[in-house]
């Protein structure tokens, strides 16, 4: 999964029947550091998030699908979270044991 | 999912026999305030999308999914035709 | 499947349904030799790992055959903390 943050909403009328109901939300994907990373993505909500929300994205059909609650929907993208908090330990070397 | 515009239509013959039928369009990737962004590819289309309107597209074999039981290979597909981007 | 090195926690409190008994965890891909790639994944823990451990990593459609994740809306899970890897490579 990603984190991204919530940029906007698109409103379409037309579109896959599968989609009937969703809410769709425009993401911008974010390295762990906050920055942008990558180009706008376009995610159907399954939590509820709003503009400005820090979010957990999954980028993957059948997961998407599973928010839809739908087999066989055309998506590929969905948000499975809103982010409280990440915290981020400075790397350390490999620590295998 | 992205957004995108759709800039062009794509006839191809002979075509892999799941394809038969498919309407191919060309878009163009954008980003929320509608600037293009990224390379343009094609598309296949379930919703009816023209020349000139903005759409949103899947990107996977999820494409496909639309056209079930027929399994067509395609990894690009257009699934909504937009109203408005509010942002 | 990869290798990664858990470097922190993603806290989430409203959440699909489906994860609320998993932790989130941030990882990053690293080479056989333990050398960080670059880039970054958010997994869902399946084996308790801790930050600074190596693991190792499905991703993809594949996330959803790591125990209890049946149906749920994952696409990267840590199946396995990596005790050793022996290469051939210099």
């Amino acid at each position: 999964m990603l984190l991204g943050r919530v940029v906007g909403n698109v409103v379409a009328t037309q579109k896959s029947p599968k989609f009937e109901g969703a809410k769709l939300l425009l993401v911008q994907p974010l390295t762990e550091n906050d920055a942008p990373r990558g180009p706008v993505l376009l995610a159907v909500d399954g939590v509820g998030a709003g503009v400005n929300d820090t979010v957990l994205l999954v980028v993957e059909g059948r997961a998407a699908a599973q928010v839809l609650g739908r087999k066989l929907a055309p998506v590929d993208a969905a948000i499975v979270g809103i982010v409280d908090r990440v915290d981020v330990e400075s790397d350390r070397p490999t620590q295998a044991r | 999912m992205q957004i995108a515009r759709v800039i062009g239509t794509v006839v191809v013959t002979p075509k892999d026999s799941n394809l038969t039928g498919a309407k191919l369009l060309l878009i163009q990737p954008l980003t929320p305030s509608r600037a293009p962004v990224g390379k343009p590819l094609v598309a296949v289309d379930s919703v009816g999308a023209g020349v000139g309107e903005d759409v949103f597209f899947v990107r996977g074999k999820e494409a496909s999914f639309p056209f079930h039981p027929v399994e067509m290979p395609v990894d690009a597909g257009i699934v909504g035709i937009v109203d408005s981007i509010n942002c | 499947m990869i290798l990664a090195r858990i470097v922190g926690t993603v806290v989430a409190t409203r959440k699909d349904p489906r994860l609320e008994s998993n932790k989130l965890l941030l990882a990053r891909p690293v080479d056989p030799k333990g050398t960080v790639d670059g880039g970054y994944l958010v997994a869902v823990d399946t084996v308790d790992a801790g930050v600074g451990e190596t693991v190792l990593i499905v991703s993809g459609s594949s996330a959803r055959m790591a125990a209890g994740m049946k149906d749920c809306p994952v696409d990267a899970a840590i199946v396995g903390i990596v005790d050793s890897v022996e290469t051939s490579e210099p």
